[in-house]
């Protein structure tokens, strides 16, 4: 198992080095020359020509890439931000707890609430609640988180007076953001569960457990939904990465001060170093959550743990590509 | 022999209709989605104003029967607007898609038929665009580009190639494989034309289900790019933009955040009700 972890972790470091280039390939090639952004129009030639030296500007592709590079793996360095001349790290980690709280919160609530509501609508097939938590999950799937927001904000804050509707000051503040990035999430996790627990409810086992006298109950939660769960995990993991890309737009709604917020700011003065700081942070965190994901089920399910412990490496890291590219 | 060949074709997709025929609710989308694509191309037919057409003296007007959602800050009717919203979206959601689908689906089959290091150096490297959230992905490449409708289109659309890269590889790979394949190659068709010809052909079923569910996809991430300042800039209408732009009013005047908002999500329900039941109609397998 630790092996597997070890072998995981080792694999993050090429992606991760793919995912540096790919960002900063993009921003290399953006239209627009840094030093006017910081300096404004009106800078002569011989100004310009100073800072792109003091960046670094004036380099070779590669040897830029290969500073940043090791910049961040040196001392973590992200580059300073063109138009607040701090850090890009240390906005980052400012910004980031709020918006990474939003994200656990809101996946922690759609699995609380998705799960029983998939698994009922299950038990239930055909029925009205099945019927009407499968169109439910329909609407909720294709709503717009941001527009959900402003819908809201216009109900609970500006006609009800009941919630506050910008920043995150106290934990009133954390409900309507914290719904309304979660209502996709809730959607697809009932949605997954549903279709899941039907397909193992029709198994032969669940037969057996029933003709042995088990409880409805416990056949439900102890033998169908324990094997129904891994295709819902494997959608959390999907969820988590859509809420991370929809708390970008939607913290702008509730002007959450977090990655979103941070981003956007960056993105209207073209401040490249903060934009690319931000999208690398935030694909890092994901293959983290990936990885966590991903050892998770091995220990939920052993069909999968038994893979990872066989003997021949070659074999079993052939097995886990294969299940990868099962995903989808 | 083509006689032969025909019929089989006919048949299957008469099979497939029969199918996608049982399944109302995906009639239902259909009706719909070619509703939305009717009134896109015919806009200019539909509506009784013209999108940037400001009447300040009627700015902030409810739903009547003579502006059917309302005017906006500037009296333009929101109606209208919003067909006009709609045409953008549909024109950048299939561009990008288009976009997606052709790069990734050329990668994902050369990749599936070639195989080896080909393959293996082709699907590693998306797997590190994959490792990126697509939005996020279309942000920091739309920044990078700047705005408009056709950067914009590029974004989303290379955000997207992963995915078909993925699908179309996946069943390429269980393509490239069978008997026909393998006398393609006995007579002596060159590899290329044997993609062309057989293997993107035949992976068409999971190319249509997924293009579907992406163009729902891309209007979401169109609006979402549009509200954050990316994406389509006014005047052009579009969906996300008139949210963000009707933020400043949401305190007095409903009409102007809530309409768009609507017209997005009936457009996402249209084209996810779809995909699935083409999915359910194309590969009966998944249904059983």
């Amino acid at each position: 198992m630790i092996k597997y972890i070890l072998r995981r972790l080792l694999v993050m470091i090429p992606v991760l080095l793919g995912v540096v280039f790919i960002i900063f390939t993009i921003n290399y090639f953006s239209p627009g020359d840094p030093a006017l952004i910081i300096l404004g129009s009106e800078a002569t030639q011989a100004q310009i020509d100073q800072l792109h030296a003091d960046l670094g500007l004036d380099l070779p592709f590669f040897v830029q890439f290969f500073n940043y590079i090791k910049g961040i793996v040196t001392h973590l360095d992200l580059g300073t931000s063109y138009i607040t001349k701090t850090e890009v790290r240390s906005d980052i980690l400012a910004r980031f707890p709020s918006t990474f709280k939003l994200a656990i919160l809101s996946t922690a609530l759609a699995t609380l609430i998705g799960i029983p509501l998939g698994v009922i609508a299950a038990t239930k097939q055909t029925t009205l609640f099945d019927y009407a938590s499968t169109f439910l999950a329909l609407i909720g799937a294709s709503m717009p988180s941001f527009w959900l927001g402003l819908m809201l904000i216009i109900l609970f804050s500006l006609n009800l007076g009941l919630l506050p509707a910008s920043g995150l000051a106290t934990w009133r503040h954390w409900i309507l953001p914290t719904v309304a990035i979660s209502v996709v999430p809730i959607a697809n996790i009932t949605r997954t569960t549903r279709s899941s627990m039907l397909e193992v409810i029709r198994q032969d086992y669940i037969r057996t457990a029933r003709s042995k006298g088990l409880k409805e109950r416990k056949i439900i939660t102890k033998h169908a939904l324990a094997n129904a769960i891994i295709p819902v995990i494997t959608i959390i993991g999907i969820l988590l990465a859509f809420t991370m890309g929809g708390l970008i737009v939607l913290e702008t709604v509730f002007s959450v001060p977090g990655m979103g917020t941070l981003m956007k700011k960056a993105i209207s003065y073209k401040d490249y170093p903060t934009i690319q700081g931000c999208v690398l942070f935030i694909a890092l965190i994901m293959s983290v959550m990936n990885l966590l994901i991903d050892i998770l089920y091995a220990f939920i399910d052993p069909r999968i743990k038994s893979q990872y412990v066989k003997r021949n490496p070659k074999n079993s890291s052939k097995k886990i590509e294969n299940r990868g590219d099962n995903d989808d | 022999m083509i006689d032969n060949c025909q019929m089989k074709k006919m048949n299957q997709s008469k099979e497939v209709w029969q199918r996608l025929r049982k399944n109302k609710l995906t009639i239902l989308g259909l009706i719909l989605a070619l509703l939305l694509v009717f009134s896109a191309i015919f806009a200019p037919f539909i509506c009784r104003y013209e999108y940037e057409d400001q009447d300040l003296r009627n700015a902030f007007q409810y739903p009547s029967f003579k502006h059917l959602l309302g005017t906006d800050n500037y009296g333009r009717d929101i109606f209208t607007r919003i067909i006009y919203g709609g045409r953008t979206s549909l024109l950048i959601a299939l561009i990008a898609v288009s976009l997606g689908l052709i790069v990734g689906g050329l990668l994902g089959a050369f990749a599936a038929y070639y195989g080896g290091i080909f393959e293996n150096v082709i699907m590693r490297g998306l797997d590190i665009v994959m490792a990126i959230p697509s939005l996020l992905l279309a942000v920091a490449i739309s920044a990078a580009l700047g705005v408009g409708m056709l950067n914009c289109a590029i974004a989303i659309g290379i955000a997207t190639v992963p995915m078909f890269a993925r699908v179309i590889r996946a069943s390429a790979l269980s393509i490239k494989d069978q008997e026909y394949i393998e006398a393609a190659h006995a007579c002596g068709v060159g590899n290329v034309k044997i993609i062309f010809k057989h293997v993107i052909p035949n992976s068409l079923a999971p190319i249509i289900v997924q293009g579907t569910l992406k163009i729902g996809e891309a209007i979401l991430q169109i609006a979402s790019l549009s509200f954050i300042g990316l994406g389509v800039q006014p005047p052009t209408p579009e969906w996300g933009s008139m949210l963000a732009f009707g933020r400043e009013f949401i305190r007095d005047f409903w009409p102007i955040v809530t309409f768009p908002g609507i017209a997005i999500m009936i457009t996402l329900i249209v084209f996810n009700v779809l995909g699935d039941g083409l999915r359910d109609a194309l590969d009966p397998r998944l249904k059983q």
